[in-house]
């Protein structure tokens, strides 16, 4: 695992729309409680294969009805749900739950099984021997990381974040094709929950499936979803888009409001840092005299960052001391991995620099080059200029529905997710561009206005 | 301590058999209870409604003198130990039924939900989920239904010397031996704590999956909660999970 900058790592690309086909499908589905609540006005929703959907919206509007009318803890009142094409009514229930992981917040473990037992419930209802439910569970464990020594364990004796993890465990267990997550993660403390978080989108990489979660939490929302679904109270979907999408083009105020202040900074995490211009110039290594030192000042910068003999970053200096003998280096702060973190992540690194100036890494942490606040001004207007084009010219051809829409053209990411290694493709391998195609005429006006 | 253990002839019994006899008298009937309860107790959390009207049969039930009981069952079972545990199975009811009904209660919503989730049928989920949870709320109405039907077996006394240890009270007066009262009394209080010793230790052997402080915490939890709108609150059975002596049923035959 590289360090984690702690702003926002989050990159592109997210998955294609329409490579997998929607494995859920929620058509027109309402539910009306017995005292006259209405929970969920004419809901639909895809939910594809290979893919993280999230519902998000305030309290009390929907969100948990939604997900247990999927595997039919709740029936509808009105609309049908299918599975895989298949109208979920005409399942036996059991059995269709069985395929359905489901993952709760503060975990719902049975406080009387040891967490091998927990983690094989699912297996030996399907009638596994006990000898194999248990080495599976044993295999989860290890894939959600938990150490095989709280296998005998009971629930009490694990920490939040441990009980969930077994929470999830337990949901994979037969293998399920569909995910119900029901805010997992709203119970442990935000750390733990950004530790969890990771975990979901590796094991996802790893596994694929359909994941459909629930949170309130917007920020949760727009790091682990491929596509955002934002409900509103009454129980009506307000957007459904992905989460750059959301955030450069909120449908409607409601939206905008629930994204909150700073949504521009945070669609930022969409955009590589592939497109800053890093300037290697004022970067000196530390056996380097004075005079080549001196010769790398310009009056635009006063500085140069020092490193290493193997280009690792020590901090700035000012040559003009540094020649006197006062070899003192400023702190040079955080750093950002060139290509691979996102322009949020470098402009963070900007601001907090003591010179102003981004330090931008390779993957062995080698300094590439620096970057001002300007450059990284300068990077986002032509981040911000090349999505608008695309999204103009994805409205163009007039391939109306969304899912099956134009993928973005150009420097999308592959979507293979699910065959690179843990985290690269979600992080935006070399070049993978975040330009959200947003599938409609509406998303590109927006844009232009941007 | 001459003659504790001497049991005058009319008794029938050794001082062992006599304490045979009563164990039999006095756990057959809360046994029968836990069987009758168990089931009760299961409709009762399904259907909420049917709750209220079956704490308050139980109540009277328990409100009835064991007198009125022998009175009523003598024309049928005779002047038997059938006559006396009939009742006392009865009693027990008032303390177990709740106890399994608030134990259920107690097992968290979540887990439920996971368990639903999960496919697990309402028969399956009662008797692998929620009474597992609910072992030591049960296991704590067991206690009070236990040592309670040990201190009420002597009642037995009345129908015809058939209250084992109790039969020693009034052979005591009757022989002028007081030692023979003190034998008695001595006698069932030791098999009170002992039953409630056994039954401490059996819930700890089923219950390896409770943190060890989690007992004092919850029985001060349910201290604080007790009897907030709850239909059964100040009844006198408890709910208590603790590990103190379990609060015996004061009755007076
Ligand atoms: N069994 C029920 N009977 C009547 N109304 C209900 C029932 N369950 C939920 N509701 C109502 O339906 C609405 C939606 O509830 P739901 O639990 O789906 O909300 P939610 O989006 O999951 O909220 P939260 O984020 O607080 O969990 C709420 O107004 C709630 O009060
Ligand atoms: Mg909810």
């Amino acid at each position: 695992m590289t360090p984690t900058h702690p702003a926002t790592r989050t990159n592109p690309p997210r998955q294609d729309r329409g490579v997998f086909g929607a494995l859920i499908v929620i058509e027109d589905v309402s539910k009306r409680y017995p005292d006259g609540t209405v929970a969920v006005d004419r809901l639909s929703l895809e939910v594809p294969d290979r893919s993280i959907t999230v519902l998000v919206g305030p309290s009390g509007c929907g969100k948990t009805t939604t997900l247990r009318m999927i595997n039919r803890m709740i029936e509808p009142s009105s609309g049908r749900i299918l599975l895989d094409g298949a109208d979920i009514q005409q399942q036996p229930v059991n059995a269709l739950r069985r395929s359905m992981g489901y993952v709760i917040q503060n975990a719902g473990l049975f406080q009387h099984r040891t967490v091998i037992d927990n983690i094989a419930t699912v297996p030996r209802l399907l009638g596994w021997h006990r000898q194999r439910a248990r080495a599976r569970a044993a295999e989860l464990m290890e894939r959600v990381g938990l150490d095989a020594s709280m296998a005998k364990r009971y629930p009490y004796q694990l920490s939040g974040g441990q009980q969930q993890r077994v929470g999830v465990a337990r949901a994979l267990a037969a293998d399920p094709p569909v995910l119900l997550m029901d805010e997992p993660f709203s119970a442990v403390d935000p750390v733990v929950r950004r530790g969890l978080q990771e975990e979901l989108l590796r094991i996802q990489e790893e596994l694929g499936k359909a994941i459909l979660f629930v949170t309130h939490d917007i920020d949760e929302a727009i790091r682990l979803g491929d596509q955002v679904a934002v409900l509103r109270t009454g129980g009506r979907l307000a957007q459904f888009a992905p989460p750059d999408e959301l955030l450069s083009s909120p449908a409607d105020p409601f939206v905008a409001d629930f994204l909150g202040a700073d949504r521009g900074i945070r669609g930022l995490s969409f955009f590589t840092s592939a497109g800053l211009n890093l300037d290697p110039a004022p970067v000196v290594a530390v056996d380097a005299t004075a005079k080549q030192m001196a010769k790398r000042v310009t009056p635009d910068v006063p500085y140069v960052l020092v490193t290493d003999v193997d280009g690792k970053p020590l901090g700035w200096a000012e040559p003009a001391r540094w020649a006197e003998g006062g070899k003192t280096l400023t702190p040079y702060g955080q750093t950002f991995e060139f290509g691979r973190d996102s322009l949020r992540v470098a402009l963070d690194c900007a601001v907090l620099s003591p010179t102003g100036w981004a330090v931008g890494v390779d993957r062995t942490g080698s300094v590439v080059g620096v970057a001002s606040q300007e450059s990284v001004a300068t990077a986002i207007r032509a981040a911000h200029a090349e999505r608008a084009v695309r999204a103009r010219d994805a409205a163009a051809p007039g391939t109306g529905a969304r899912g099956t829409g134009a993928p973005g053209t150009g420097a999308r990411g592959t979507g293979a997710r699910g065959a690179g290694p843990a985290g690269a493709a979600r992080r935006g391998g070399a070049g993978g561009e975040a330009g959200g195609a947003p599938g409609s005429a509406a998303g590109a006006g927006a844009e232009a206005a941007q | 301590m001459n003659g504790f253990f001497d049991m005058p002839s009319d008794l029938q019994h050794t001082w062992l058999g006599l304490v045979g006899w009563h164990l039999q008298e006095s756990l057959v009937p809360v046994l029968a209870g836990l069987l009758v309860a168990l089931p009760v107790a299961q409709l009762c959390v399904r259907f909420n409604w049917l709750y209220p009207p079956v704490l308050w049969i139980t109540t009277v039930l328990y409100a009835v003198p064991s007198l009125a009981f022998f009175v009523v069952l003598i024309d049928y079972t005779g002047q038997s130990q059938t006559t006396v545990m009939i009742p006392l199975a009865l009693y027990s009811l008032v303390v177990l039924v709740p106890a399994i009904v608030d134990g259920v209660r107690s097992v968290p919503a979540e887990t439920n939900a996971a368990a639903v989730a999960m496919g697990i049928g309402p028969v399956r989920r009662y008797l692998r989920v929620q009474l597992p949870i609910a072992v030591p709320a049960i296991f704590a109405g067991l206690r009070v239904a236990t040592v309670s039907s040990i201190s009420l077996v002597s009642v037995g006394a009345l129908i015809g010397n058939q209250g084992a240890l109790g039969n020693l009270l009034a052979d005591a007066m009757f022989y002028h031996r007081p030692i023979l009262a003190v034998s008695s009394v001595v006698t069932t209080a030791v098999l009170a704590i002992l039953a409630d010793a056994l039954l401490v230790l059996a819930r700890r052997l089923l219950t390896p999956w409770q943190p060890p402080g989690a007992r004092a915490a919850a029985r001060a939890a349910r201290r604080g909660g007790r009897g907030a709108g709850r239909p059964s609150g100040g009844r006198p059975h408890s709910r208590d999970a603790g590990e103190g002596p379990a609060p015996a049923l004061e009755r007076v035959p």
